[in-house]
């Protein structure tokens, strides 16, 4: 783990987010589109939830089997004149990556979106060895710009306005015209395509991610809508494809019913623009494509998290609908989770990753409405999986005294009532699952839809009922 | 310092509670990858002959790409220079090898042909497909000097020609071909499944087309449904 939480200062980071009005109307951007488009793409094909089921078993399926498919998927890498690399850990990763992109005498590595890459934090392990990592993602590539980390799984500068990246663009691309109009998006995209093409013919390397592995053709495949992905693996002489263990599936049927519903839940799309299935390095009869194929598959605290309750979350194929319908996510943005993985499945996949003691008390960014479990194309009890870690962390009395309740969590909330209604007025609609009266305790929409349906594993000192009505008492008495 | 990959795999067997080695497991994944189960698959695209062509071009269309149907090969490249035309692009065109796109008569155009893979300077772009997916009007493209896969990306203008007889009605029909054709386990370098011109919604969530692939994409569909 290279990337430095800021996990633990979780309650500071949403503080200060919930006051930061960019941020606010930028979020509103994620409750805008993300959800009506799902819904919509859900109900237009009658076999959705069928495939959720579907895709669900198939995950069960080989994670049971995870070594033999791994086994399979690495023998038909190889055969197709591909390298496969195991990593242990996030440090082994970046050495071996570093060891092929020296070997290419590589200067500039054009880069896929990966979420891989940034857990490992390989960007600036590569810029100290002396080469340029290039995002090529658009959202990837702004919020390189601003070193900042993504804020979003899928839409990684979700948190950004148009004219922020304007600035960006203007600070950085100092070769262009100063007085160029940038004022719609639309020219935004005209000058990052511009410039990133020339840094992809450019390109020694390419690293890309992989959304899925599958054994039976030892192939990876990745997905994107803008097309980098593909142009950072066909151009450079080199594409080195980094995934987690997880990855792989048996078939290229079972690839095809999670492509069935990772892109509808991501994006309300049928299908990405670009599905692609790449196979070892390219043939003799090939005129492009890269010359060497390696595959870097990452454990990291993945293959602990089997045989444990925590072995469903392995299941997740990183669509972004559990923060695209989260209320803590929307209040929030992604960056307060202080590490790679925000929202939802951020907080049940971070504490497995980078420790409970670091990342342990994320799963109390929740109402436990349920909403993420109920999009979850590969069903992921999501809610039930943040409850244990909230058990694990009772257990190993890792809880901050003033966090032990859980319920003080809540009350940080409670107490600034202004900030939940500047929160609202900036548009935290979905957020009131409750009432929404006035900034009182009692009427405050996390407290409403936690108590309305959930249960809380009793901490110390009475049941949660208990506690929250004394909690609850005590405020009405202060306000 | 003991091996990587040893390592991942003692880990793996250990949290799951086996060996490795056990008959039962292995044989449950020998099948598996055998017979490759089909799963659930959408009715959507599962109309023969010429409703899963139209289910095809309207799923396509819906992706924001455009679409023309010709009766035969021999007129192709007049419907490609008519597109062109129509979109004031100009009447210049990079493509592979393929024998069928060689067969058609460009020469009846006024298009200035160029062979082989991309380097980035051409505006515009024909492919052939090796098929076509009804369920989702995706193009299945596959590498080669046939069809350089630099061409489906580095244009700003992609073409491509299909088969109205190679489209089939869902994914896993489209992989029974293949290994038809390629043999089992077998996959050409790339794939390419691509499903309307390239976009991106990464400033404030709004669709914008031509991020970094082609701006436009146009299907010519030729002949009648198998
Ligand atoms: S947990 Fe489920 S909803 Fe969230 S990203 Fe993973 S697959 Fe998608």
């Amino acid at each position: 783990m290279s990337v430095h939480p800021t996990s633990p200062k979780f309650k500071d980071n949403a503080r200060r987010a919930l006051g930061d009005a960019q941020l606010q109307r930028a979020l509103g951007n994620v409750k805008k589109g993300f959800i009506e488009k799902r819904a919509a793409a859900a109900a237009a094909l009658p076999e959705f939830e069928d495939l959720r089921d579907s895709a669900r078993d198939i995950k069960d399926h080989t994670l049971e089997h995870l070594d033999l498919y791994l086994e399979r998927y690495e023998e038909k890498v190889k055969a197709s004149g591909g390298h496969v690399h195991f990593a242990r850990d996030a440090g082994e990763a970046r050495r071996i990556i570093l060891d092929i992109c020296k070997a290419q005498g590589a200067k500039t590595i054009a880069k896929g979106k990966s979420m891989i890459a940034e857990e490992i934090g390989i960007n600036a392990y590569l810029e100290a060895a002396g080469m340029v990592p290039v995002e090529t993602d658009l959202g990837e590539y702004i919020i390189q710009l601003r070193h900042e980390m993504p804020s979003h799984i899928i839409a990684p500068a979700v948190h950004l306005n148009a004219s922020q990246v304007e600035s960006d663009f203007r600070r950085v691309h100092t070769h262009l015209d100063t007085d160029r109009d940038l004022s719609e998006p639309v020219q935004l995209l005209t000058e990052a395509r511009a410039v990133l093409r020339e840094r992809f013919l450019a390109a020694d390397v390419g690293i890309t991610g992989a959304n899925f592995l599958v054994a039976e053709t030892g192939t990876s495949i990745i997905v994107t809508n803008e097309g980098n992905g593909d142009l950072s693996q066909i151009l450079p002489r080199t594409h080195i494809v980094l995934a987690s263990i997880e990855k792989v599936v048996p078939t290229l049927e079972d690839a095809s019913q999670l492509l069935r519903v990772l892109a509808r839940s991501a994006t309300g799309q049928d299908l990405s623009v670009y599905t692609t299935f790449s196979t070892g390095p390219r043939r003799p009869e090939d005129v492009d494509g890269p010359d060497e194929y390696h595959v870097v598959i990452l454990d990291n605290g993945r293959s602990a998290m089997l045989g444990t309750s925590f072995q469903e979350m392995l299941r997740c194929i990183r669509c972004g609908a559990c923060m695209n319908h989260c209320p803590v996510y929307h209040a929030v943005g992604g960056h307060a989770y202080g590490w790679v993985y925000p929202g939802p499945m951020g907080a049940v996949l971070t504490p497995a990753l980078i420790g409970v003691d670091k990342g342990g008390h994320l799963p109390n960014a929740s109402t436990f409405c349920g909403r993420c479990e109920s999009v979850c194309p590969v069903r992921i009890p999501l809610p039930k999986l943040m409850r244990h870690w909230r058990e694990r962390e009772f257990e190993h009395h890792l809880t901050p005294a003033t966090m032990r309740s859980g319920l003080k969590f809540w009350a940080f909330f409670a107490r600034r009532p202004s900030l939940y209604r500047l929160a609202t007025r900036l548009g935290m609609g979905a957020l009131a699952l409750a009432g929404r009266r006035s900034g009182r305790f009692a009427s405050l929409p996390f407290a409403g839809g936690w108590t309305k349906h959930r249960d809380f594993p009793a901490p110390q000192g009475g049941t949660f009922q208990q506690l929250w009505k004394r909690e609850r008492a005590g405020k009405r008495d202060r306000s | 310092m003991t091996d990587a990959r040893e390592d991942v795999l003692a880990g793996i067997r250990r949290s799951l509670g086996v060996r490795g080695d056990e008959r039962t497991r292995r044989t449950i994944v020998e099948d598996r990858l055998a017979t490759a189960p089909a799963g659930v698959v959408p009715q959507r695209g599962q109309g023969s002959g010429e409703e899963r062509v139209r289910v095809f071009v309207a799923q396509a269309e819906r992706a924001l790409a455009s679409v023309t149907r010709v009766a035969d090969h021999a007129g192709v490249p007049a419907a490609v220079a008519a597109y062109l035309r129509d979109a004031n692009l100009p009447a210049e065109l990079r493509m592979g090898e393929d024998p069928r796109l060689a067969g058609m008569p460009w020469g009846e155009t006024a298009l200035a042909t160029r062979t082989g893979a991309s380097d980035g300077s051409d505006l515009n772009a024909v492919s052939h497909a090796f098929g076509g997916v009804a369920e989702t009007g995706t193009l299945v493209l596959v590498s080669g000097a046939d069809n350089p896969s630099t061409l489906n990306f580095l244009p700003d203008n992609h073409i491509v020609v299909i088969d109205a007889a190679e489209i089939v009605g869902d994914y896993e029909a489209m992989w029974d071909v293949l290994r038809e054709r390629l043999g089992r386990g077998v996959m050409p370098r790339t794939v390419n499944y691509v499903t309307g011109p390239s976009r991106s919604g990464d400033i404030e969530q709004t669709i914008l087309l031509g991020a970094h692939g082609p701006r436009r994409l146009h299907i010519v569909v030729v002949g009648e449904a198998g």
